[in-house]
Formats: structure tokens, C-alpha cells, sequence
């Protein structure tokens, strides 16, 4: 017989995990406490040991999904067992009859029947548990998989003299309608599965209020604040929205309101996904559908007007344009260049063997370049104070990213010493960890000079903003054919422009212009590299 | 790339306490002129008894951090490389000692008799305490950090008085008068009440020892940001003495242990001592050190495992290797029966809660026991067992 290992909250009130990896698959053979997989929570990446001694039957869950806490990972026939099905487990009412034609295993049936949907998990542990001998008990989810003694109030506790009337126990006798038994018998009295989507459909037919159902409630009496609700039809269409706190804080931080997300979970619940799906299709199809967008004028005023709170990542970046916009006087140029050689030595750096493995862009290039020409022009790399400018002999090359938090500016500490090589090695680990969100503060303080690639947007060129603290910035724009004129005629090249602006208290158009024309020279001749 | 990270601060210092080491990383044992006494009654028969602790304490620490891996505890705060501190210190301690712990002080328990597999009912959530406090004179875990400190003073302020009264000297412990040791770790040693506790410790020659093991890390604030001394120099502050010892080095810890504890039951007052040792596991399963702390760091202390110490020593004192794999193997088997034990335990029964409000007999206590016995009597077990 198989049995389940569901996702554990590994932490303190996790309620997701992404899977990062398996290590193992269908036919390893395990031990207790060898690792079967290597999760990512919100808190930390962690792996998880095998509770069982047995064979892999099934992996229930792929790498790179979402899985909720107390969901199922994988099935393992454990040894000196005979292997049954992975299914078997979780059909821990699989001999729940779809009516009440024969008494019901005991602690299985009532979950077909009671509207209140709580500790549904529970439950199914313990019918599981209990339920008979041929099914596994679903184990792993937590010391919350505990049974929690739920049972049915007598109404009467004063007295036991005043005995309960027939009606006060609607929850133990009033079916929960031909619909719900229906479904369940339609899925086969699927044990776990069909009480999820009986959940699932409850939920979305009866929406929040199934969940302040007090149990002993019958399914049909309304929840009062439920009609009342419902009695206003003008009310404008926001309903709360249900979500986890990992996901809440997300949305927060994309600010996103979750209302408005389309909601899949089980329980009604926006989830991490749904997020992601909805930030994609509102990137993707901004356009799309205006209608959701604008306001008509016949709304209130206030509605019409979308009110987001500055803070995080987008309030200290705010802070910091705004230093440097208003304190540094900004000299800002501009010089198209025929890239056509960088994406030659680029093209020829990837098929070399000595980078295989490596990720290598022209923005690599153009952080030699920039490399290259601050030697040449020390005075770009520098900061001012009032009574002294400071020269920095050492380069920590600052890389703008933007990431789920935000805006972002981890830098390459001396990146001077870096090899082509190291520094294609630093540049692809500082964005990854920058996408990944994982990027400590020690790697973005100590910033000498900064790269902002927004060609990787498709743009051409921009009035870059320096990064406060430094003195200079450069704008890598989108490189793509472009007719050029060589030798009297026009030719397509490949084309990029590169902007810059620079502290004009410390720095004069000449030596912007040395500079930019430097970092210019490189990106049409890589070779001029060699001079380093 | 040899960027100094900024986390020495400026005014940093190693301050006077020399530290003192004994056991060298190589695990050949050294002298030191004023702990090497401590040491005269330590046989290699105790070493080998420790060396078996440890190693059974980090098989129960690898076993249970794999439990709560599997859902089966809620949280679990792992001692991993502070296995000699702890034992070290245990070692020089007597039965009739009070030992408070905060909530990683797993090796000293199991050395004061503590049923590791019992402690774990906590951390399952079945149970508040886990032990009997009075059995081991061992103290409940104090997951509040540093709390434990001054009700450890309290306590140690009334062993005084119980002294000077001749009470509280059980003849069946000898002459030896009791102390106090309360344990915390260089997080805690930055709240408030450790530093009340130690002014007042002083003030009133409480028979206290403040053992710190310094692990480095607060969850993930390093200890250069939390001192800028060694800790052993904040005694002098409040005007006793402060020891710096190798908290992976297990004789120079019973050493300065054995010393410190014989000059408190002289009655001369509190002393602190700072084991430095290193926390090798995270913070608690709920916690992610890679996030803070880097791959070198952690392997630079990995290989000052205090237990691969212990065992270098004892094989150049040509302890033959079935000792070696018999105490494997019996940590192995412990292994397996905490796993039993904690796959078993049954949930506690609420009303149990009642018991434990006061020492003694309370009839507002009885009367909230009566209510909720007729509360839960007012479930229909019947409803639940037949819906229909």
C-alpha cells in the first residue's frame, strides 16, 4: 500500500512551497530521512527528507509548481507492504456511499453532508486513519494533521432535561442538496479529491459566507449579512478578496489590488499564481480591454482616481532620483554606435570553449568597456562632497535591474580585477540573484558607477538619472539593423545608442564627451580590450 | 573581490580576557597554568562518556530537524556545534544545581537526565513544558528570549538567603551548597534583562553563573554588530569576573566551569562565562543561514567541530575504534527511538491544563475545571458518530 507524503509547513505558518527539484523519481529505492526533494517557502530553500522506507510509486507534484501546504508530493509503497495505488491514500472515503444507503464508514461521511467546511484535512486524515483497514493514513501535513476534535453541539447544555429538538441539528440531518451529493457521486466518492472540488464548488457558488457559517447552520439558512449585501445591486462590483499572506505581500509590493485578480484556489483564495498570471496579462494586454480601466464621469469623483501608497523599493527610489536629479547638476549625451563587432566578438565569445557554460550579452562588452574607458578618465568614477571630489581607485560597477521588488542597483565589487570571464560570471549571478529577489543590502551599497540596460525594453536611448552618490551613468539601448552609411553607402549594421549623464559639478562636457566616445570606441572595436 | 565586508565595527576590540583553550583543533591537549586543576579529576572514561553524549545529542538534533522536515514537529531550534559547550559545562556541574536553559540547551539536558523524546512533546505542540523542572533541576525551555535570566538571579538571590537561614541544604548532597547556572546566548546578552539581572546578580552576591555561549549569530544579525568586546569583558562592568573560553573545546569549558562554580559556592558571587562556539545548523528549522552567511564562514567553523575534536583527542589517546562504532551505533539506535517516540505521542487532554495553574488546590481553578467538563460533556459524540 502506498502512502503519501504531503508538503509539511516547514516553517511558522508557511502556506506554500515552489518545488525546486526532485531528487529522486518513479522506482528509487529510500530510506527514512534520505532526501526526496528540495523546496523553496517564502522564508528559505530547504529539503525534504523521506518519511518512509519504500520504493517511489508516483511524483504527485512537478518541479517549478506551487503547492499548497497539506497537499500531496509523492507516493512511496513502502517497504514489506504490497504496493497498491498512489490513489488509494487520499481516497479515504472511497467507500462512502453517494447516498445514504448504507451506514457510512465512521468519520467519513460527514463530509459529503456538513455545509460547514472546516478542517476538511483533518478529517480526511482521520478517515483515513480510521476509515478502514485498506487505506492509508494521509501523514506529512504537519502536527496540523492532528485530528481536531469536531463535533456536533447539543443546543441545550444548561439542562440536559430540555432535550434537543429534531430541528436544532440541521447540519447532522439536512443533505446538502442533490447538487453536492451529486458531484460527489459524480467523482466517484474520489475521497479527498471529490471533497475539494465540492469545497471549490461551494465556495464559488456561495462565495465567503459558506466560511462564517457557524456549524449546525443549514446550508440554506442566509447568513444576514450575506443578503444584505446582496440587496444592493448599485454597490460597485469590489468584494474582498481571500489570499495568503506571501501572496497578499506580493501584491503589495507590485501594487496590485487583489480584488481584482481572478481567483482559482480551493477555497476561493487568490494564489501566488493567479498573481502572476494576472501581472503578465496586464503587462501583456494592458490595452486590451480599456473598458476595465477608465472611470465614466458619472462615477463618483474618488473612484476615479487610483490611489497607491508609496513605499518600499519604489519609495527609496524615489528618494534617491529625486537627491540626485535636484543636488547633481546632470550633463547628459548621446552617441549611436555601430555595434556590428560587439555582436561578432559576442557570437564568437559564446561558440569559444573557454566560456562554455557562460552566459556572455553584449552588455558584458559594454561593462568592459565602460571598465576600460573610467581608466582612461578616471574623473567619471568618482563622488563629490563639498569641499573635496573623490577619485575612486576601484570600480564597483553598479548593474539597474529591475525586479520583482522593484528598481534595484547591485553592483560587481571591483570589478576591475575581474577577467572578461569573471566579470560574464558576476554580471549573470548579480541578476539572477537580483530576479530571484534575494539580493542583500551589502550588494548595493559602495556603488562607484552604473549601467542601466534599458535596451533589454527595447528602447533606444534615455536621459539616465545618476545613481545618487556617484558621478556617472550609462544607458545601453536596444541594439538592432539599422541602415548605416560606410564608405558612402548605406549598409544595414548593428546599431545601438548609448547615453550618459554625468555630475557637471565635477565633470565638463569634454571629459563626458572623452568618455562616452571611449566606451563608443570599444563597442564598435572589441579589440581596442586588449589594450588593458 | 576581497572586499571587507563592513561588519567590524570601528571601535571594535579583543578586549584583555586572554581566551582560554586547552584541547587544540588538532585534538592534542595543551596546559594552561591556572585551569589545568580543574582538570586532575577528569578521566578518559569521562571523555569517552561525553564523547557519547555529544555524538547521541547530534544524531537526536539530525533526526529531529528531519521530523519537522515531515510535518511531524512545528518547529525545531537545532544545537549543532555547540555540543561541547554544553557538555563541558554540565560536566562540572552538581545535581543539586539549578540550570536554566533558553530553548537549544538539548546536550545539557540530556547530561542532566532530561528524556530528550519527552522534551519534544513541546515542539510538537503537545505540551507547554515537556518535563518535570524538579526532576533533573533542570528548568523549563524559555523560548522568550532572555527571560530566563533574571528569574534565574531570583532564584539564585534566594538560594543566598536560604543559605544564611541553613535552609535548603539537602545532608544527601554532601557539603557542596548549590548554584545557579542560566544559559543564553549572545542575542540575548544585548536585551535588557540580561543586563538587570547582572546588576543585580552583583549587588547581591547571587551564587549565579551566566554561561553564554556565544554562537555567533543572532538569527542572522553577526556578533560584530551586537559587541564590540568580547562578552566575558562586560563583567568587569558590573564588577565580577568574566571568563573567555573555546566553547568547542570541551576540557577548557569543564575547566572554567569547574573554577567558576567552586568561587560561587564560596559565596563570592555571580560569574559570567562566554563560551565562543558556533551555531552550524540554522537558527531554527524556520530559518535560511545561507541567506546570511557566507559558504567560507560556515565551513571555516565546520572544521572546529567540537565533536571531530573530541575524537581526534581520544583516538591519540588510542581509544580503540570498537568504542568508536558501538557509540555510533547506540546514537543511531537513539535515532530511531525518537523517531518512534515522537510518530507516537498522542495529543494531551485539554482539561490536563487545569493541573498545572497553581502548585496547590484552587477552587477558582476547580470551578473553570467543572464548567469545562460540562462544556465538553455537551457535545453529541452520537451526532458525529452517525450524521444521519
Amino acid at each position: 500500500m502506498s502512502s503519501i507524503f504531503n508538503l509539511p509547513d516547514v516553517g511558522e505558518g508557511l502556506t506554500e512551497a515552489e518545488i525546486l527539484a526532485w531528487k529522486v523519481g518513479p522506482g528509487s529505492t529510500v530510506a527514512v530521512n534520505d532526501v526526496l526533494l528540495e523546496i523553496e517557502t517564502a522564508k528559505s530553500v530547504v529539503e525534504l527528507p523521506s518519511p518512509f522506507e519504500g520504493t517511489v510509486e508516483q511524483l504527485l507534484a512537478e518541479e517549478g509548481a506551487t503547492v499548497e501546504v497539506g497537499q500531496p508530493l509523492v507516493a512511496v509503497a513502502v517497504a514489506g507492504e504490497p504496493s497498491g495505488t498512489a490513489e488509494a491514500a487520499p481516497a479515504g472515503e472511497e467507500g462512502a456511499p453517494p447516498e445514504a444507503s448504507r451506514p457510512a464508514p465512521e468519520g467519513a461521511a460527514p463530509e459529503i453532508s456538513t455545509p460547514a467546511p472546516e478542517e476538511p484535512e483533518g478529517q480526511a486524515a482521520r478517515s483515513g486513519s480510521e476509515g478502514g483497514s485498506e487505506t492509508a493514513a494521509l501523514v506529512g501535513s504537519g502536527p496540523k494533521a492532528d485530528p481536531v476534535k469536531r463535533r456536533a453541539r447539543r443546543r441545550t447544555t444548561s439542562s440536559p432535561a430540555a432535550a434537543a429538538p429534531p430541528a436544532a441539528q440541521p447540519a447532522a440531518t439536512a443533505p446538502a442538496g442533490p447538487a453536492a451529493t451529486g458531484l460527489a457521486g459524480r467523482l466517484g466518492g474520489g475521497g479527498l479529491g471529490a471533497n475539494l472540488a465540492e469545497r471549490a464548488r461551494r465556495l464559488a457558488e456561495g462565495g465567503r459566507d459558506a466560511l462564517n457559517r457557524l456549524p449546525g447552520r443549514a446550508a440554506e439558512e442566509p447568513m444576514p449579512t450575506a443578503s444584505a449585501h446582496r440587496t444592493v445591486p448599485s454597490e460597485p462590483p469590489r468584494r474582498p478578496a481571500l489570499a495568503k499572506p506571501p501572496v497578499r505581500k506580493a501584491a503589495k509590493e507590485m501594487g496590485v489590488d487583489l480584488a481584482h485578480v481572478p481567483a482559482t484556489g480551493a477555497q476561493g483564495q487568490v494564489t501566488h499564481r493567479d498573481l502572476l498570471n494576472y501581472t503578465a496579462h496586464s503587462q501583456d494586454l494592458g490595452e486590451a480591454k480599456p473598458g476595465d480601466f477608465w472611470v465614466s464621469a458619472s462615477q463618483q469623483a474618488g473612484d476615479r482616481i487610483e490611489r497607491i501608497p508609496v513605499k518600499g523599493v519604489r519609495k527609496a527610489t524615489a528618494k534617491a532620483v529625486s537627491k540626485s536629479a535636484f543636488e547633481a547638476p546632470h550633463v547628459s549625451i548621446f552617441v549611436d554606435v555601430d555595434a556590428s563587432r560587439t555582436m561578432e566578438f559576442v557570437k564568437r565569445l559564446k561558440a569559444s570553449p573557454s566560456f562554455e557554460g557562460v552566459k556572455v550579452t553584449p552588455l558584458l562588452i559594454l561593462a568592459k568597456a565602460v571598465i576600460w574607458a573610467t581608466a582612461r578618465n578616471p574623473q567619471v568614477n568618482s563622488a563629490w562632497t563639498e569641499s573635496e571630489i573623490l577619485i575612486k581607485r576601484y570600480i564597483n560597477l553598479g548593474i539597474a535591474a529591475a525586479t520583482p521588488r522593484g528598481l534595484l542597483v547591485p553592483n560587481i565589487k571591483d570589478a576591475q580585477d575581474l577577467s572578461l570571464k569573471e566579470l560574464a560570471i558576476a554580471l549573470d549571478s548579480l541578476t539572477k540573484i537580483a530576479r530571484e529577489g534575494k539580493t542583500q543590502p551589502a550588494d548595493m551599497t559602495g556603488g562607484t558607477m552604473t549601467v542601466t540596460n534599458i535596451g533589454a525594453l527595447g528602447i533606444d536611448t534615455g536621459t539616465p538619472i545618476i545613481n545618487a552618490g556617484e558621478a556617472a551613468i550609462i544607458a545601453f539601448g536596444t541594439i538592432k539593423q539599422k541602415p548605416w552609411v560606410v564608405d558612402g553607402e548605406v549598409i544595414p549594421r548593428w546599431v545601438t545608442t548609448l547615453g550618459g549623464s554625468f555630475d557637471h559639478r565635477i565633470l565638463d562636457g569634454d571629459l563626458s564627451a572623452r568618455f562616452m566616445a571611449d566606451v563608443a570606441a570599444v563597442m564598435e572595436e572589441p579589440a581596442l580590450l586588449l589594450d588593458m | 573581490m576581497a572586499e571587507q565586508p563592513e561588519t567590524q565595527h570601528p571601535g571594535a576590540g579583543a578586549g584583555r580576557l586572554r581566551r582560554v583553550s586547552i584541547l587544540g583543533e588538532d585534538g592534542r591537549r595543551g596546559s594552561d597554568p591556572d585551569f589545568d586543576a580543574y582538570l586532575e579529576d577528569v578521566t578518559l572514561e569521562d571523555l569517552k562518556a561525553s564523547y557519547r553524549s555529544m555524538l547521541t545529542v547530534r544524531r537526536f538534533d539530525d533526526e529531529v530537524t528531519a521530523l519537522q522536515r515531515q510535518g511531524k514537529l512545528a518547529l525545531w531550534a537545532p544545537a549543532r556545534g555547540q555540543e561541547a559547550a554544553q557538555v563541558g559545562a554540565a560536566l562540572a556541574m552538581l545535581p543539586q544545581d539549578q540550570v536554566f536553559p533558553s530553548y537549544r540547551e538539548h546536550a545539557l539536558a540530556y547530561e542532566r537526565g532530561v528524556d530528550l523524546k519527552e522534551m519534544l512533546s513541546v515542539f510538537r505542540g503537545y505540551s507547554g513544558g515537556g518535563w518535570d523542572p524538579t526532576a533533573h533541576n533542570f528548568h523549563l525551555y524559555t523560548f522568550v528570549l532572555a527571560a530566563q535570566i533574571p528569574q534565574a538571579v531570583g532564584y539564585a538571590m534566594g538560594q543566598r538567603l536560604d543559605a544564611r537561614l541553613g535552609l535548603g541544604q539537602d545532608p544527601a548532597e554532601g557539603s557542596e551548597p548549590p548554584a545557579t547556572i542560566v544559559c543564553f546566548g549572545d542575542g540575548s546578552s544585548t536585551q535588557g534583562e540580561a543586563h538587570e539581572s547582572m546588576v543585580f546578580a552583583a549587588s547581591y552576591d547571587a551564587p549565579v553563573l551566566f554561561f553564554v555561549q556565544n554562537n555567533q549569530w543572532a538569527i542572522s544579525v553577526p556578533f560584530s554588530t551586537q559587541s564590540r568586546l568580547p562578552l566575558a569583558e562586560r563583567a568587569a562592568g558590573y564588577g565580577f569576573e568574566g571568563i573567555r573560553v573555546d566553547g568547542n573545546d570541551l576540557l577548557a569549558v569543564r575547566a572554567v566551569t569547574a573554577y567558576a562554580l567552586e568561587k560561587i559556592r564560596r559565596g563570592e558571587g555571580p560569574v559570567l562565562i562566554e563560551a565562543e562556539t558556533y551555531r552550524l545548523g540554522a537558527h531554527t528549522t524556520a530559518d535560511d543561514p545561507t541567506k546570511y552567511r557566507t559558504r567560507e564562514e560556515e565551513d571555516g567553523w565546520a572544521a572546529k567541530d567540537p565533536l571531530v575534536r573530541l575524537e581526534r583527542h581520544l583516538r591519540a589517546e588510542e581509544v580503540e575504534d570498537a568504542f568508536f562504532e558501538a557509540a555510533s551505533e547506540a546514537a543511531q539506535e537513539y535515532g530511531r527511538e525518537v523517531r518512534d517516540a515522537v510518530l507516537a505521542m498522542e495529543p494531551p487532554e485539554f482539561a490536563e491544563y487545569f493541573d498545572t495553574v497553581y502548585a496547590e488546590a484552587n477552587t477558582l481553578v476547580e470551578q473553570d475545571r467543572a464548567w469545562f467538563q460540562q462544556y465538553e460533556a455537551g457535545f453529541d459524540d452520537a451526532a458525529q458518530e452517525d450524521p444521519r
